[in-house]
């Protein structure tokens, strides 16, 4: 094992599969002479040259169905995002494009292409920069959905989703790159579909993914000094949901809080609950809570934008509810 | 822009000859198997939204004559004519309209959305403009693995306006990618003509902004298209350069089959004077002066056509359905290629 950031581990999946493909390239705005707007892709410039590294005028919806147009016709393409916010301009290739191929030509073509880039909310970016976009991606036949939690999963599925065969979104942490985790030497892969359980228990079940993994763990932490056991599920790819994962936790602790850093109406904690009322029904004990962000535009205030965030605390919380435990009284 | 016939006063040479039979060939199979559709549309054996080419002919018979076999077309949602020019048969699309498993696209796509790798025909796409994009992304991909292929998209003058025309026009020139950007300039939008859409009448200009050659050419002549086409490709092939092409047009018939031909946005008398430059009748008219071709010969070319449209209606009529369990399968890769567990009903 090697400890690396999360945005090494995934320079490392790009610079290996890269090496291993040569269908492989990557564009984007940034990504060549710059190193990439946050880094992701430093040194590959000059490893693989501009033809494989492509830098790009800011014209997303342009270069995307580029992206899109070269995965028809063989190629490999990985297009970054320099954030999720700004595919908001492409997401039309996305979704009537990538997504579609291979289900209007009945099967004769595919579009093997990778779109990823940080997500969610950073530091005070205010309402344009600080969003979770997985539920809108993850509600689209065609597409799957990845959100990668920690530097080993950032680099095994990221891997898998180049050599995937269909159209992926690859939504990374924005506040996540300079974490550092154990990743494993040599290579690996990690299978798109599968949660995992990121810290056993048998008292309430805490489903999470991308970001939320280290909040979930926080507040795994805290409950644990409460006498409380979580089981954190890391959800690792929305699209497709491992429900068996999910079911079999919750049919252990029968008792669920999901945290997420999307807003509340018809997110991806919307479907986990769906999956757990209808297949686990008999195993609840409590109603499942769900913790997200604030249902706003995310303010630009400090204090604002904290109260607005999804957090451990939060999710302790929600925890203690669904055990019928007594809060805390407040200072 | 020239738009007089061209004269021709010698007699055609063999292979002159055959082309421009083979041209007046496809173009009275795009009518009569437009006539064709929009007769079964009446009878609602086509559903959907259903756009004909009725009078655009000499645009996709004269640019895609200029091809190879291995390169790439991708069109919009008025393409019946350019899947049969590509080499579509008339069976596969008319099936495909109908929606049987016999298709192009096995019935999942319809009208709008006609696709056929084998011969490089990549749809098929209905949104305004968004597969400007893409046929440049086939372009980037011949340039990417060294190929000498081209890569044509046509779109009408109306998806000129939107932002994928310009984005992929910009890197389309900063890249020289080996792309062929048709404008069939066809007077109107849907029902708002050219003059209430767009700040410049000639879209040819728009290739000046980037830096790119551009040419405005009579789309009624199938002989002068295809002189521009080929001088397109030559520096698509040869240069890896791309060209945009505005090819002045007009539909005879309504955006659509809920569209009256004339009556709201243009007159009856401008759908006939634009009749009288029809483009089967100037190609008919120069070969009949230059003897390659007579009565007889009209008779049963028009003949042939028809029955192998009546042949394609018979052909998609008595095909299959697709099979109800075809509904998951092509979402995604893989033997099935169904839906994987999401969590959802069904």
């Amino acid at each position: 094992m090697a400890l690396l950031t999360y945005r090494d581990a995934l320079n490392q999946a790009l610079r290996e599969e890269m090496q291993r493909d040569d269908r492989v390239f990557l564009m984007g705005e940034e990504v060549a002479e710059y190193d990439g707007a946050y880094k992701v892709s430093r040194g590959l410039l000059k490893e693989f040259g501009p033809k494989r590294i492509v830098d790009t005028p800011i014209a997303e919806l342009g270069f995307t169905g580029i992206g899109v147009g070269a995965a028809m016709v063989g190629l490999r393409p990985v297009i970054e995002m320099m954030t999720w916010n700004f595919a908001l301009l492409a997401i039309d290739e996305i979704v009537n494009g990538a997504a579609k191929i291979r289900y209007m030509s009945g099967g004769q073509l595919s579009c093997p292409i990778v779109f990823r880039g940080p997500g969610g909310s950073a530091l005070q970016l205010g309402a344009q920069h600080s969003q979770a976009f997985e539920s809108w991606y993850a509600h689209i036949p065609g597409l799957k959905v990845l959100a990668p939690g920690t530097p080993a999963d950032a680099k095994g599925l990221l891997k898998s989703a180049i050599r995937d065969d269909d159209p992926v979104v690859f939504i990374e942490g924005e506040m996540l790159y300079n974490t550092k985790g154990e990743v494993p030497e040599g290579e690996y892969l990690t299978p798109i579909g599968r949660a995992e359980i990121k810290r056993p228990g048998s008292d309430v079940t805490l489903v999470c993914h991308g970001k939320t993994v280290s909040v979930a763990l926080k507040a795994a932490e805290q409950l644990s000094a409460e006498g409380v056991a979580a089981e954190v599920v890391d959800l690792r790819s929305i699209r497709p949901l491992d429900t068996e994962t999910i079911l079999t936790s919750v049919g252990k602790t029968n008792r669920c809080v999901i945290v997420e850093e999307g807003w509340p109406f018809a997110g991806v904690g919307a479907q986990v609950v769906d999956v757990i009322q209808r297949d686990a029904f008999d195993a609840l004990d409590a109603p499942v809570l769900r913790v997200t962000n604030a249902d706003v535009p995310m303010p630009y205030n400090k204090h604002l934008e904290k109260a607005a965030k999804a957090d451990a605390g939060k999710v302790v919380e929600a925890a203690r509810r669904v055990l019928y435990l007594r809060q805390p009284k407040a200072d | 822009m020239a738009t007089t016939t061209k004269p021709v006063r010698e007699r055609l040479d063999p292979d002159a000859a055959i082309a421009y039979k083979q041209y007046l060939r496809q173009m009275l199979l795009i009518r009569h198997f437009e006539e064709k559709a929009g007769e079964a549309y009446s009878l609602g054996k086509i559903g959907g939204f259903c756009h004909l080419y009725i009078g655009q002919e000499a645009v996709a018979v004269g640019a895609i004559s200029a091809l190879r076999p291995d390169d790439y077309v991708t069109s919009a949602y008025r393409e019946h004519g350019q899947a049969l020019v590509r080499g579509m048969t008339s069976r596969a699309v008319m099936a495909e309209l109908f929606g049987k498993a016999t298709g192009c696209s096995h019935g999942k796509g319809g009208s709008m959305h006609l696709f056929d790798a084998s011969l490089g025909f990549l749809g098929g796409h209905g949104i305004v403009g968004s597969h400007i994009p893409i046929a440049a992304g086939a372009a980037f991909a011949i340039k990417y693995r060294g190929g000498d292929q081209v890569s044509v998209c046509f779109f009408g003058e109306a998806a000129a306006n939107i932002g994928a025309f310009h984005e992929t026009l910009n890197m389309a020139s900063l890249w020289e990618l080996p792309a062929i950007f048709i404008c069939e300039n066809n007077g109107y939008g849907m029902g708002t003509a050219v003059a209430r859409a767009s700040a410049v009448r000639n879209l040819a200009v728009r290739g000046s902004a980037y830096d790119m050659p551009a040419e405005e050419v009579d789309g009624q002549d199938v002989l002068v298209v295809r002189e521009a086409m080929d001088r397109a490709v030559e520096r698509a092939r040869k240069e890896s350069q791309p060209t945009l092409l505005e090819i002045r047009t007009y539909r005879y018939v309504g955006h659509s089959m809920s569209d009256a031909a004339h009556g709201t946005y243009r007159t009856k008398d401008e759908v006939e004077e634009y009749r009288r430059r029809d483009p089967i009748k100037v190609l008919a008219e120069r070969m009949r002066s230059a003897g390659a071709l007579d009565d007889a010969g009209w008779d049963a070319l028009d003949a042939e056509v028809k029955a192998e449209v009546e042949d394609a209606y018979a052909f998609a009529e008595s095909s299959p359905d697709p099979d109800p369990s075809e509904l998951h399968t092509n979402v995604y890769a893989g033997p099935a290629g169904a839906t994987p567990e999401t969590g959802g009903p069904g």
